[in-house]
């Protein structure tokens, strides 16, 4: 309770003060657990191990984010101590290591908790505990629900939204395309298909001609591609995660099947899935991006693309520039950065939950031209745009507009 | 198994009331140490937690060692018992609003039920075909409860959330000492009815037939119906254990009860000792610290001696159970019993 008695005397002193405009800025200083004048504590979980480890390096490079900034004064004169555990893409590893965090850590906030079934194993305790959930790594539709799960932000663009405007891309080429579906069998993998049929309408779902799902423990997914190949279909939606990704694009090429390839975001990494599953198998695969790619020559002068590759130099040397997870914690390590910015000297949960919830046109680094952050106390979408490219070479060719959720 | 040994016989000597009195000043500091600690912090509700979950994993150690230890039968599938435990308790609370401490009963009732059912065909197998059948049931298990049209009341593969109850009579206790405490008392009343089962008729059946099967039959005991009741037993209290996991850990999920958690209560029971209720507690220690925290010892282990070679969490765990099971075969229970009878003549000359 020492904080509250200086703050009182602080701002019995600043009453007496000769300057008023100072004496209310002292008196704003308000900490909640994991803050203080010296340091702001930030938790996180990742899988570092599992089937989805390939992930692991968005938290590694979180992790330098907040390195860098300590190396450089901090942030408003404060270190940022980062907190990053292994949950191994488990939901009861989660649970366990996000009680630790708030309890045994006592961090300010827990950020980026990657995967849709560990944020729905923590959402709850999160909310009933009043710590805020912050730009969760998962796109589903249901992190933006600020009415029931106030403490609980997306970041990246929602499933359902990206995987209706692969839908419409699909009908306008050809109306009477025969669709297959690979979907890994959660609620992830759920809400791009849901999306994808509300995409189609009503009239089209005779198109879908064969949905296999795989479990995130399964070693592969080959069964089920053979079994995608013989149904007939012309084209594929590939809902998967970035080890079955790869495995789906090479057995595809295997067995000589070649559909026109729709891949959704989550599996966008040169590194982990299209390098694995060989370039040239990958060529013509249609993915809907909002960020920008660092091999695409036509960012080569950006200034954002720049800063990012002397960072991964100086903080991750060792890095695989073409892993696009790099690329994802850089730019959402710097939204949380925003927000605690636009926090100030008032680092109590509920107030980072209101910045949050108050950015305006923010343009995060990376982000694609015309794609900017914004979002409201209804609405906790911070990214709704997205543009559709293809597998060029080594890089991806962007076309069309950038397409919004039209929704919200 | 020829290793296994009987815990000491049961006399009236005075070291063993000096122990059994020392048993009860550790279970009465145990159970004071919320209201010591109170609110402080001092000891974190996570740390309750995790103590919580030692005590319900000795549960489940305790309940293969009543089939292992004491009846020589081998399983590597209680882990689906276990789950079987907590989804009875997660969809009960969730779904019909049962209170927590309800559900107790029901799941080991209904353990009991299956553990007895499954055990009447599988007993009919011996040693390491049964060890097979209940491996089966163990990989079946986190598949079943995925399962499409079970949905509805599993959840699928994301799961069952589960807020827990509160202290009651506004006790001035956190939530998790208050669940520690009440985990304790269910363990204490499990351990006592376990020495009272092996203190009686049908527990001296039990180890007769695990010491010889064929005499056991000539002396009149119905071996299958008997190792069929201790299977349902076995699978009790491990259910009761799952319940409890699931209402102090407030989630479950397929993810939870893989087939690692057969293999980790069987290496709890081994490593503990499997004929011995101490060995149990034991035993449930090394699955909650060791084997989760394996990855953390192992991380600080290559950081102060600088290894030349980088070591993996499995690794240490690994050498921990080769080093364990070589130094004392009997389990730390009964390796502990040895080194007290090598020091006592001693202490005595």
């Amino acid at each position: 309770m020492t904080h509250i008695k200086r703050r009182t005397v602080l701002a019995g002193l600043g009453a007496f003060a000769v300057t008023p405009v100072f004496a209310p800025a002292i008196a704003q200083k308000r900490y909640d657990e994991g803050a203080s004048d010296s340091e702001i504590k930030i938790g996180n979980i990742m899988p570092y191990s599992g089937n989805a480890s390939a992930y692991g390096v968005i938290g590694r490079t979180s992790e330098a984010v907040m390195k860098m900034v300590n190396e450089n004064g901090g942030l408003n004169g404060r270190k940022i101590n980062f907190i990053t555990y292994d949950d191994g893409y488990s939901p009861p590893k989660a649970v366990e290591m996000v009680r630790k965090l708030v309890e045994e850590d006592k961090v300010l906030l827990v950020f980026n908790p990657l995967g849709t079934p560990s944020n729905t194993a923590i959402q709850r305790y999160l909310n009933t505990r009043k710590v805020p959930q912050l730009f969760v790594a998962t796109g589903a539709s249901k992190w933006g629900n600020p009415r029931q799960f106030p403490w609980t932000m997306g970041w990246q663009p929602d499933y359902a939204t990206e995987a209706a405007i692969y839908a419409k891309h699909i009908l306008a080429n050809n109306a009477n395309a025969k669709i297959a579906v690979l979907m890994q069998n959660d609620d992830y993998g759920k809400d791009y298909f849901n999306g994808f049929k509300a995409g189609l309408g009503a009239a089209n779902q005779k198109n879908l001609v064969q949905v296999s799902t795989y479990e995130v423990t399964d070693p592969t997914v080959d069964s089920q591609m053979i079994q995608l190949k013989n149904s007939g279909a012309d084209v594929f939606f590939n809902i998967t995660t970035p080890k079955f990704a790869a495995q789906a694009i090479k057995k595809a090429a295997e067995i000589n099947w070649k559909p026109i390839h729709y891949l959704n975001n989550v599996s966008s990494s040169f590194a982990s899935v299209l390098k694995p599953a060989g370039i040239e198998n990958s060529q013509g695969i249609i993915i809907a991006l909002y960020r920008k790619d660092a091999n695409d020559p036509q960012w080569a002068n950006a200034p954002d693309i720049a800063a990012w590759k002397a960072f991964m130099a100086k903080y991750m040397p060792q890095g695989d520039i073409r892993d696009d997870g790099h690329n994802y914690g850089f730019s959402v390590a710097h939204t949380l950065l925003q927000t605690l910015k636009q926090a100030g000297d008032n680092l109590t949960r509920e107030n980072v939950m209101k910045e949050a919830a108050n950015l305006k046109n923010y343009e995060a680094p990376l982000l694609l031209p015309g794609i900017k952050i914004n979002t409201s106390a209804t609405d906790f979408y911070p990214i709704q745009s997205v543009q559709l490219a293809r597998v060029k070479g080594e890089s991806f060719e962007l076309f069309g507009n950038v397409l919004s959720n039209e929704s919200v | 198994m020829t290793a296994i040994t009987s815990a000491a016989p049961m006399t009236d000597d005075p070291r063993r009331s000096l122990g059994s009195y020392a048993m009860i000043g550790l279970l009465v500091l145990a159970a004071a140490l919320p209201f010591l600690v109170g609110k402080s912090g001092w000891i974190s509700n996570f740390t309750f937690l995790q103590l919580s979950l030692m005590i319900v994993y000795a549960i489940a150690v305790l309940g293969l060692n009543l089939l292992t230890g004491f009846n020589g039968q081998i399983s590597l599938g209680h882990g689906a018992f276990f789950a079987v435990g907590a989804y009875t308790a997660a969809i009960l609370i969730d779904q019909y609003s049962v209170n927590a401490w309800l559900t107790l009963p029901i799941a080991a009732i209904l353990c009991f039920v299956i553990g007895y059912l499954f055990g009447l065909p599988a007993l009919r197998l011996e040693g390491h075909y049964l060890a097979l059948a209940t491996f089966g049931l163990a990989i079946a298990v986190p598949q079943m409860l995925k399962y499409r049209h079970l949905e509805p009341f599993t959840n699928g593969v994301m799961g069952i959330n589960l807020i827990k109850p509160d202290p009651p009579f506004g006790l001035p206790l956190s939530s998790d000492q208050w669940m520690y405490l009440a985990v304790l008392v269910v363990a204490v009343f499990m351990f006592w009815m376990a020495r009272n089962l092996l203190n009686s008729r049908p527990g001296r059946a039990m180890t007769a037939i695990r010491d010889h099967t064929m005499a056991a039959g000539t002396m009149g005991i119905d071996t299958s119906r008997y190792k069929a009741t201790v299977f349902g037993i076995s699978a009790l209290y491990v259910g009761v254990a799952g319940a409890l996991h699931a209402i102090i850990f407030e989630f479950v999920s397929p993810d939870s009860f893989r087939f690692e958690l057969s293999i980790a209560i069987l290496v709890g029971a081994v490593v503990g000792g499997v004929a011995s209720l101490p060995g149990a507690v034991i035993g449930g220690i090394f699955v909650q610290f060791i084997e989760k925290y394996a990855d953390a010892m192992t991380k600080k282990i290559s950081q102060a001696i600088h290894l030349p070679l980088e070591l993996q969490p499995w690794t240490l765990y690994g050498l921990t159970l080769i080093v364990l099971i070589y130094v004392m075969p009997g389990g730390i229970a009964g390796g502990l019993a040895m080194l007290w009878a090598k020091i006592k003549p001693r202490q005595g000359g």
